[in-house]
């Protein structure tokens, strides 16, 4: 008992001594006045922490891989096969990267579209909207720069199709396409600017923005249901931010820590359309395996544009087809602006008929893209 | 206006396309003949598509139209006798500066080799117009590039082009000489490789007899002729203790073994003491020799490999199958395999001295696909063992997270 009150009085001296150098006080006390609120949506509120827990999995892995995985047409692949094969634990590290990696992707999109739903980006949130529209798309650039990395005959002859699909843009296509793969084709340049673009550009900015989401959704707190407008303040139901929504942040956290070890051990190269064996060598003079797909969230995109005739209305078919998802992407990331009112109205129903479009549209083409034979 | 009339006359004879094109033999000839007729075949024929005429082998004025005065017209040499089929291609493909100009590619000895073949021998010195000449082969009027897959002499047509006759038994009795080589042929690994498995590179007939100077090899030149393609093992066989004895009693060398025909694939069993041995086709344990100790050991080399090459494969199966990283292992093995394609080579050498070192080797390397593949396994439970406590760990500190949580909003 004596033990335990020196002890106590050992931490309260240490909260002192930072308290009086960092003023941790208000920072305490605003973080105990923060609420969250409790509903039958409440389940939601945990994407965004599980997505950022993924995100911070694949930071320290990422590390880790890093201390091995040397860059260059004549190393890159060697070195992955060296970790997994000699590296103690080197295999588990790669596994567990490329399942967070399609966690971290799939966690995010659910966030989004249970965002979107809720109307959860309305007034004051737009900006809390951009920057995580702007961390999905750096979130999907990470897992196309990833891909290539390993520099196996699938990851070279997606990215040969990849970067060839934004050759297809009017007047900076080619341009672009030349920049992304450091010359005409995907050499051992491309290697090094995806190398950059994956451990360097891509985490400052997502870094950056991240800080930005998190300062946002500290400052105006999670949203309330649209119904919660009419309802009396009794009738509100709340908990503590801090400890009690902590605390069951991660609850949830081990539970998805849990999964991902299962799934790194008992799946480490994946399974079924979900996989990353290391396989062959990429040889660009060999000729390109049977069926090439792009990861599973760029599925819906590869498979809609392969529908398209080569020409619609004089217009190239694939360029059409990108023109349609710019429109549709530029809608998307401008909702907020078309639906600012707090309550229900005609308006709403259309955006939510609109999400629902686009959420039945991506599971369509995917599904058709992985079931329907490929020709 | 007489020089005019005849500049003009003389022009217009220049620039008139009939002139150049006339061939009445093509015109005359398909009024009499049916489709299947010389003169239909021919627009097939390669020396058609580079621009010959028949008057170019057949001599004679293309451009009369009454074959009397076509018969008595320059050059006429008609149609040869089955003698004369030679020297009337040889006019031409004998004809180096003819050839350069048309096919700088083709050789022009083929009169000097066919004289040197069996069939040459038969029809220049016996007169013998049963044997094979150049259209024999070639066929007539529609003869094709042996690059081109129609072509009769196109390596995968060559076995049915000599069976043509070779495999006739009535044609061929008179010659006193086997009639089932091509059926035996279409058995063998070279049969079955140009003609099942489409390996251009895979023996037809030729590659062994020659073409234009076609003859059956000699006991002691089955080697040389073996070894064009099977290099190594014709020189392992020279240094070995058969070569000295097969010359000295006439035993045709690889034939012996391995048959000429029917060469099938060859097998572990052909080797040793047993039944299905070719070594005891010859050596008896008595018979004054080590030839069955040195087979019975190199066999007992073989089989040890083969056995190990196998333990490893399982064992390397079962950890693949659970999902560990076997590409070292899989590579290992391929030298594994390597070392035993290695070790059956030198069994040409018929010394266990000269056999040992691979078969060693091989097991060395299999013996360490074996036992990483069992690290490998053993590797897989350790996992299962740590996700286990890991699981335990991780659902503990649930529990009380979640006690915890309940504590707090009671």
């Amino acid at each position: 008992m004596a033990k335990d009150r020196s002890e106590s009085s050992l931490i309260k001296a240490g909260y002192r001594w930072i308290d009086e150098r960092l003023k941790i006080d208000a920072l305490v006390e605003y973080m105990s006045g923060k609420v969250v609120p409790r509903h039958g949506h409440s389940a939601f509120y945990y994407l965004g922490g599980i997505t950022l827990f993924l995100f911070c999995v694949q930071v320290v892995t990422g590390i880790l891989l890093l201390m091995y995985y040397r860059p260059g047409a004549d190393s890159a692949y060697e070195s992955v096969r060296f970790l997994i094969s000699e590296v103690t634990f080197g295999w588990l590290i790669r596994s567990i990267h490329s399942w967070s990696a399609n966690l971290m992707i799939f966690a995010a999109f659910l966030h989004m579209f249970t965002v979107f739903f809720t109307h959860a980006y309305r007034k004051p949130r737009e900006l809390t909207w951009y920057t995580g529209i702007g961390l999905m798309g750096l979130a999907m650039a990470f897992g196309f720069s990833g891909y290539l990395l390993p520099w196996n005959q699938l990851s070279f002859f997606a990215t040969r199709v990849g970067t060839g699909m934004a050759g297809s843009i009017p007047v900076i296509g080619k341009q672009l396409m030349i920049i992304m793969r450091g010359g005409e084709e995907v050499t051992g340049a491309t290697i090094g600017r995806f190398f950059g673009l994956h451990v360097a550009i891509l985490p400052a900015l997502f870094t950056g923005l991240l800080t930005l989401h998190l300062i946002f959704i500290q400052r105006q707190g999670m949203s309330e249901p649209i119904a919660w407008a009419t309802k009396r303040p009794e009738e509100k139901k709340y908990m503590k931010f801090f400890p009690n929504f902590i605390y069951r942040d991660a609850l949830v956290w081990l539970i998805v820590l849990n999964i991902l070890a299962l799934l790194a051990v008992v799946f480490p190269d994946g399974i079924g359309v979900i996989h990353w064996a290391l396989g062959i060598k990429a040889d660009p003079f060999a000729p390109p395996p049977d069926v090439i797909r792009p990861e599973w969230y760029f599925m819906f995109a590869f498979q809609a544009l392969k529908f398209l005739p080569g020409h619609v209305l004089y217009i190239e078919g694939e360029l059409f087809g990108m023109t349609i998802f710019a429109v549709g992407g530029l809608l998307w990331i401008l909702v907020p602006y078309f639906n600012r009112h707090p309550a229900m109205d005609n308006r709403s129903k259309w955006i939510v008929g609109f999400g629902v479009f686009i959420l039945v549209f991506i599971i369509a083409m995917t599904l058709i893209g992985y079931l329907v034979k490929q020709v | 206006m007489l020089r005019t009339i005849i500049t003009l006359s003389f022009l217009s004879v220049l620039i008139s396309p009939v002139h150049a094109d006339v061939n009445n033999c093509i015109t005359c000839h398909q009024e009499w003949e049916d489709n299947d007729g010389p003169s239909f075949k021919f627009s097939r024929d390669i020396h058609s598509q580079n621009g010959l005429g028949c008057a170019d082998c057949h001599g004679g004025d293309p451009t009369l139209d009454d074959m009397d005065e076509v018969r008595q017209s320059k050059n006429y040499r008609g149609v040869p006798d089955h003698l004369q089929v030679p020297d009337f291609c040889a006019r031409c493909h004998s004809d180096a500066s003819y050839m350069h100009n048309h096919n700088p590619s083709l050789p022009v000895d083929q009169l000097a080799k066919y004289k040197t073949s069996v069939h040459g021998q038969r029809l220049f010195g016996l007169g013998d117009k049963k044997v094979a000449n150049c259209i024999s082969c070639h066929t007539v009027h529609e003869i094709g590039d042996a690059k081109m897959p129609h072509s009769s002499t196109h390596p995968q047509n060559i076995p049915k082009t000599c069976a043509h006759c070779h495999a006739d038994a009535k044609y061929m009795a008179e010659y006193d000489i086997p009639t089932n080589q091509y059926d035996d042929y279409k058995q063998s690994v070279h049969g079955i490789a140009l003609l099942v498995d489409n390996d251009l590179g895979a023996p037809a007939c030729n590659d062994c007899h020659g073409n234009h100077g076609a003859a059956p090899p000699g006991v002691n030149s089955l080697a040389a002729v073996c070894g064009v393609c099977h290099a190594l093992e014709a020189q392992l066989f020279d240094g070995s203790p058969h070569k000295a004895a097969y010359e000295e009693y006439d035993i045709p060398m690889c034939e012996i073994c391995h048959s000429n025909h029917k060469i099938l694939k060859p097998t572990d069993a052909m080797i040793g003491s047993s039944d299905t041995a070719v070594c005891t086709d010859c050596h008896a344990p008595d018979d004054g020799t080590k030839g069955i100790y040195t087979a019975d050991s190199i066999k007992t080399l073989i089989r040890d490999l083969v056995e190990a090459r196998d333990s490893a494969s399982v064992v390397l199966e079962d950890a693949k199958a659970k999902g560990m990283m076997t590409v070292n292992e899989e590579f290992l093995l391929k030298d594994v395999n390597q070392s035993l394609i290695q070790t059956r080579t030198m069994v040409h050498s018929f010394d266990v001295d000269s056999v040992a070192p691979r078969a060693e080797d091989g097991l060395a390397k299999a013996d360490t696909v074996r036992v990483n593949s069992l690290n490998l396994i053993d590797e897989y439970y350790f996992r299962r063992k740590g996700l286990g406590i890991a699981t335990l760990i991780i659902t503990f500190l649930v529990i009380m997270l979640y006690i915890r949580i309940r504590r707090l909003e009671r």
